[in-house]
């Protein structure tokens, strides 16, 4: 098993002040495929690629990335890791003073004592695989959204990362864009053998892209599988999900006093 | 009364929390090994966003209040025939307070205002996230040479404002009211000692420090809302201001005070 996952995570409990985000979940991201994780907005799917990512530390159990377990690296370990992992952040978050071509060499200048003309081959390489070699020369505030996400697609390949996190990479796309970025997962991590995790709450999308697929939900995994084992399962709570219903093992309702009560509050008073 | 000291007693935790993390955050931005080669450009950069973008207002407020200093200071010594000391009095009052405090003051809302927001910004933005992702240290490579581009541009935008401001007071004095040109100047010689320049100079060292720092940290230690951004950058130029007027209090009762 070990060889087979690139990241393990073991009895990882996570809280934020006295809230408990994840209660001691267990689960392996396989080498070389995509791995989706799902669930419903607010329970912490950036938290979790944040503790994989060494931003956040768990309060207790393990996350280990080829090995290392990434909470107890010291700081020069912990970005040695990270020259091996890289993160699309929701946002893009492309520094908003440099064109798109100094973005994508961005890491690579920092981290590489390349010669300009190799750094200008890499990126025009990775600046081609999402579509937009003629867009190198734009600043990020003139792209659309959509762009802007590939363009720190193309940032997040540079230096050919073994891991790639996705932060809800689908979310507020038009559907060109979306169905551009997920050919472009696909595509990428077949042609440069990397892993994907992909967080996302876009379950068509999450189904025809991922290998492998969590559910989380109520600071646990609720469900796992393939796209079509998902399918098949009886969970209420993964069918709820999966079908988009409004009401069900999660309330449609804020917990809240009851409601006659409050309404007739005033009556009695 | 006890929910009184509760309060007192909560707020002084949470300032000293602050003073805390924001001294984290300079020693986690400044001590490391220098790398020049990389840091140079960066800092230049800086020097100019911070400095030299701030140099149109030093330089117009700096003439105005020369000249007001100019007139109010004639319309005084001129009751006592004592309008040949307009030079010392205007050249002194610059040096030593109105510089380094009045440059301070501008340098907090010009410079300083702009480093909280971009800085919270970036927060907002993921882009300091994704620096820490690419294994680049956000404070050594966005708080490090803001930080030495504020402590490197005030003194000279100080500098630059007294001298300005005694063209002003020269101007108005000399060219418009008639103040004797050569006794404008000899006695304002004789009167300036080079303690004061060097006093001056300490003052705007030391505000450039507080006011960079404040400004950094509150940037950085922001909530990444539009709310909590507008709520910082006001914050760093309230508590920077105080911190210059207390600062020079106390810088000048130990420089000229007994």
């Amino acid at each position: 098993m070990a060889s087979t996952s690139i990241v393990e995570i073991e009895n990882m409990t996570f809280k934020r002040g006295e809230r408990t985000i994840y209660n001691n979940v267990s689960f392996q991201i396989p080498r070389g495929k995509v791995t989706a994780i799902m669930g419903p907005s607010g329970i912490g799917k950036t938290t979790l690629l944040r503790l994989i990512g060494g931003q956040l530390r768990p309060d207790s159990g393990t996350i280990c990335f080829e090995g290392q377990n990434i909470p107890e690296l010291a700081r020069s370990e912990l970005y040695k890791v990270r020259h091996k992992m890289s993160m699309l952040f929701q946002s893009g978050a492309l520094f908003t003073d440099m064109t798109v071509f100094d973005n994508v060499a961005f890491p690579i200048r920092e981290h590489t004592k390349l010669p300009k003309e190799i750094i200008r081959t890499m990126v025009l390489m990775k600046l081609e695989a999402v579509g937009l070699r003629g867009a190198k020369d734009l600043m990020p505030s003139e792209l659309s959204g959509g762009m802007a996400r590939r363009a720190a697609l193309a940032r997040a390949i540079a230096l050919d990362p073994e891991l790639i996190l996705y932060d809800e990479p689908f979310a507020g796309q038009d559907p060109i864009s979306m169905g551009v970025i997920v050919r472009l997962i696909q595509s990428l991590n077949q042609a440069l053998g990397l892993t994907s995790v992909v967080v996302s709450h876009d379950v068509q999308e999450v189904m025809s892209i991922a290998d492998y697929i969590y559910v989380i939900a109520n600071q646990q995994v609720i469900g796992q599988g393939t796209p079509e084992e998902l399918r098949q399962q009886e969970s209420p709570l993964v069918q709820q999900f999966l079908q988009g219903q409004a009401d069900g093992p999660v309330p449609f309702h804020y917990p809240a006093a009851e409601y006659s009560s409050e309404l007739l509050e005033y009556a009695r008073s | 009364m006890i929910s009184f000291f509760q309060k007192v007693g909560a707020n002084s935790l949470d300032n000293l929390g602050s003073v805390g993390r924001a001294t984290f955050m300079l020693i986690g931005a400044l001590v490391s090994k220098p790398t020049p080669i990389k840091s140079f450009p960066l800092l230049m950069k800086q020097i100019y966003m911070v400095g030299f973008l701030s140099l149109i207002i030093v330089v117009v407020s700096g003439l105005f209040i020369g000249m007001v200093l100019g007139l109010q200071g004639y319309t005084i010594l001129v009751d006592f025939g004592a309008e040949s000391s307009l030079g010392p009095l205007v050249a002194l009052s610059l040096l030593r307070e109105l510089g380094p405090v009045v440059t301070g003051l501008l340098f907090a809302g010009r410079a300083g205002s702009a480093l909280t927001a971009e800085i919270g910004l970036m927060k907002a933005t993921e882009q300091l996230s994704s620096l820490e992702m690419m294994a680049i240290d956000p404070l050594k490579r966005i708080i490090a040479p803001r930080f030495w581009a504020g402590v490197i541009s005030m003194p000279l935008l100080a500098t630059i404002f007294s001298a300005v401001g005694i063209i002003g007071g020269y101007l108005v004095g000399v060219k418009w009211l008639g103040v004797d040109d050569g006794s404008f100047w000899s006695i304002m010689q004789a009167a300036v000692d080079l303690e004061d320049i060097w006093n001056g100079l300490i003052k705007s060292i030391v505000f450039a420090l507080v006011v960079t720092w404040i400004a950094l940290y509150k940037g950085y230690d922001s909530i990444p809302t539009s709310e909590g951004i507008s709520r910082a950058t006001t914050e760093t130029v309230v508590h920077s201001s105080l911190a210059i007027l207390g600062f020079d209090f106390v810088l000048t009762a130990i420089m000229f005070g007994a």
